[in-house]
């Protein structure tokens, strides 16, 4: 067993849903032991939060998936008895991560300089939908919303479609992977100073933060970035980049040459196309290769493409993907025990000197480490 | 103090997934170095083909590499790599996105590294991991997109596999790599012991799916459907979706259908009391809504829905974005100073720290704009004596 980076950090996680709790999950692979602070009775609403109504005992599969390798502690927030022990918990915490909204913890008297008070040392991560003021910072945040309000959905889909939102919940994601960032650098510091700090994000920061490259681009010109309507593959960049259907499937086609790409496919209609008219005539030259490469397999393409070192790749759904070697080499997939079933899901993406970090330690049930943690650190000395 | 002060990070990667995750440690205070190839530099320098330009460079560039410093090395010139050692010995975290095989060739791999500088983090993305009939593909956004399965997710389920419109295989692994080097930085404070960090673009984009990708894994691989109607998850039932009004988009998000045809005065949605039939029959459900949040104006809907607490929003574009006071009170947008005059408008890192936001002027730089400083910074010295 490798000796993980965050091991003897202890992390309580007082979220739910995903954005918080996808950090907690990461903070988790990386060694930390992650304790989620949930209410009894209920617990964290994503115990009953499922997809395709798939369950796994009591909690859905999404809940096992998202917060495996944790703990669970059950604590009501508006009971003495209980904040009290919990304020003794998080005298000998680490870390903090809270996804309420604005103010909701502050009430509960676990704002951030309460518990600097008990735990100076103490790394404090709060996330919310839209920050902690101006006129948003009362609305939900939820995902669908954030790229809707944010210009995200304009940026993929064709020209001709309406706004088409990304199919991943990309501002819990990537808000979550930031917040991590954060209180690791955070701790990085307090080994070094001795001092603790409050680390806050927003999904509106993150999903902004997202499109940075976009957005500098429409800082620079004004210009709304434009959807080419033909394949479009992302909004600032020239023909061929896009999606393209075959006889029997679609490949996708990234930064190329024109001329090269002409000459390694034979289109014939692509020679009048200079380079610097890829970005301005896209459109026309897409379509002219989106009829020409209609008229093959994939197979017959990637070849004729890859040959040329050109930047060509199938496109695979699940199903195809699974049986490919090079997805099979990876190891991705990891069997998790819960109860008396098993499922599986994916491991941690970083590989530390080597080794693929596995941890198939099932989620908890709803304070089934109450005792165990209490035994740990709150016996009195 | 900055949190990662006094941390030093040599990056060799080019284009989007190691500098986006080099500009995250800069922010956070580290001094970040890009070695570049004299003469062309990053490729991204003018890889990006968009029609907007900040001094013949692309926008892209200046938006990843500001707070950055650039000293340009021949890595095939033994003088200056063995420079490039001298300097490695003296840094906590190095960085590279280069193919497999490429460093052990120019003789910078993890194994000679780690011999100059045992204790230093050693973190390298691939497209594709450095085993397997993939590893000399090109690990390139859209390529990785395609691979994954992700495509299969966006749009409407009559539409072509849809990428989605911003190179997020390049900013997933990014962070994750970022996410190794801190972690690993962190444990350094205490043993002193070094690390290989290695991230590919395939597992990142593979994770970013985690929960749909582990509903796949275990519901008898039944491949996702989208919806027909307005889609926006495939595996989330009515009435979650973007909907076209008189005047707009609105975007609700996951929601009760009798409280909507309540409220929207909808009543072919009553039909539809049982919830299990909201993903089962959301097509059906989608449409009704659809056809109905026709006949109004955004706005009008929006002021009933909200009221209501309904989880809905207007769908702007970035025009309508930098107007809206939600926008404006984040201050997201910085300008940055580059060495020649240049101020480039972009936006800051998302990440507060103690109530403070971490910003700075520091615009990219120059190729090989750095290379005096920092050889007197770190006293590079020749060791081959000039002919």
């Amino acid at each position: 067993m490798m000796n993980l980076p965050l091991k003897g950090l202890v992390v309580l996680e007082f979220s739910q849903y995903l954005s918080g709790p996808s950090a907690g999950l990461r903070l988790a692979d990386l060694g930390a032991r992650v304790i989620k602070i949930e209410r009894p009775g209920k617990g964290e609403a994503g115990r009953k939060l499922s997809i395709k109504n798939i369950w796994v005992d009591d909690n859905s599969l999404l809940f096992h998936t998202i917060n495996r390798n944790k703990e669970s502690f059950t604590a009501d927030l508006k009971n003495d008895d209980d904040v009290r022990l919990l304020k003794k918990l998080l005298a000998k915490a680490d870390v903090l991560i809270h996804n309420f909204r604005p103010g909701v913890f502050e009430k509960t008297g676990f704002g951030y300089e309460a518990v600097k008070q008990i735990n100076p040392r103490i790394i404090y991560a709060a996330i919310s939908g839209y920050g902690k003021e101006g006129p948003w910072k009362d609305k939900p945040g939820q995902d669908l919303l954030l790229q809707s309000i944010t210009g995200l959905a304009f940026t993929t889909g064709n020209g001709t479609n309406g706004p088409v939102p990304f199919g991943v919940s990309i501002a819990d994601i990537l808000c979550g992977a930031q917040l991590v960032q954060g209180i690791l650098a955070a701790l990085i510091r307090r080994q070094k100073k001795g001092i603790g700090a409050l680390i806050e994000i927003s999904l509106l920061e993150s999903i902004i933060d997202f499109q940075f490259e976009l957005l500098t681009t429409y800082y620079t010109s004004g210009q709304q970035p434009q959807r080419s309507k033909v394949n479009n593959g992302h909004p600032l960049l020239s023909a061929p980049y896009g999606i393209y259907k075959t006889a029997d499937g679609y490949i996708a086609l990234a930064m190329m040459d024109i001329q090269v790409l002409a000459k390694a496919i034979h289109c014939n209609g692509l020679h009048t196309f200079a380079q610097d008219q890829a970005f301005a005539q896209r459109d026309i030259i897409k379509k002219i290769l989106a009829d020409h490469i209609g008229t093959q397999k994939t197979s017959y393409w990637l070849t004729a493409l890859q040959e040329q070192d050109l930047w060509a790749m199938e496109v695979l759904d699940w199903e195809k993907m699974l049986q490919q070697e090079a997805y099979k080499v990876l190891e991705m997939e990891q069997e998790v025990r819960a109860g008396d079933k098993k499922f599986f899901t994916t491991r941690c993406p970083i590989r530390i000197n080597g080794k693929r970090l596995y941890a198939d330690k099932q989620a908890p049930q709803l304070g089934e480490h109450t005792e165990k943690i209490k035994a740990d650190f709150l016996i009195d000395d | 103090m900055k949190l990662l002060e006094d941390i030093i990070v040599i990056d060799f990667s080019q284009f989007l997934s190691g500098p986006s995750a080099a500009l995250r440690l800069a922010d956070m205070g580290a001094q970040v170095i890009k070695i570049e190839r004299p003469g062309t530099g990053d490729i991204c320098r003018e890889l990006y083909v968009s029609d907007v330009m900040i001094a013949g460079e692309s926008t892209i560039f200046h938006a990843i590499n500001r707070n950055k410093q650039s000293y340009a090395a021949d890595l095939k010139d033994p003088e200056d790599l063995e420079k490039i050692k001298q300097l490695l010995a003296k840094a906590d975290v190095m960085m590279h996105n280069f193919r497999p095989g490429v460093m052990e060739r120019i003789g910078l791999d993890h194994e000679t590294v780690k011999k100059i500088n045992p204790s230093i983090i050693y973190a390298s993305i691939s497209g594709y991991g450095n085993e397997g009939p993939w590893k000399d593909l090109p690990g390139q956004d859209l390529l990785l997109q395609a691979a994954s399965g992700l495509t299969w997710l966006n749009n409407n389920n009559d539409e072509s596999p849809t990428p989605m419109g911003v190179a997020v295989v390049d900013i997933m692994a990014g962070t994750h790599l970022a996410q190794g080097i801190l972690a690993s930085l962190y444990k350094s404070t205490i043993t002193g012991e070094g690390a290989l960090i290695q991230v590919n673009m395939f597992e990142s984009i593979l994770d970013f799916q985690f929960e749909v990708l582990t509903s796949y894994y275990n519901d008898g691989r039944q491949l996702p459907v989208r919806s027909a109607i307005n889609s926006a998850h495939a595996y989330i039932a009515a009435p979650y979706g973007i909907y076209k009004t008189k005047d707009g988009h609105i975007a609700l998000a996951m929601g009760d259908i009798i409280q909507l045809a309540t409220l929207l005065q909808c009543e072919l949605l009553k039909q539809f009391s049982d919830s299990n039939d909201w993903f089962s029959k959301r097509d059906e459900i989608k449409k009704i809504l659809a056809d109905h949040l026709l006949t109004n104006s955004a706005a009008f809907w929006l002021n009933i829905l909200e009221k209501a607490d309904v989880w809905c929003a207007p769908v702007i574009n970035y025009d309508e974005l930098v107007k809206q006071e939600g926008y404006k009170v984040l201050n997201m947008e910085i300008t940055v100073k580059t060495n020649n005059g240049l101020e480039v408008r972009t936006t800051r890192c998302p990440i507060r720290v103690d109530g403070k936001l971490l910003v700075s002027e520091k615009g990219a730089p120059q190729l090989g704009e750095h290379n005096d400083m920092i050889e007197k910074q770190f006293q590079l010295e020749k060791i081959f004596q000039d002919k």
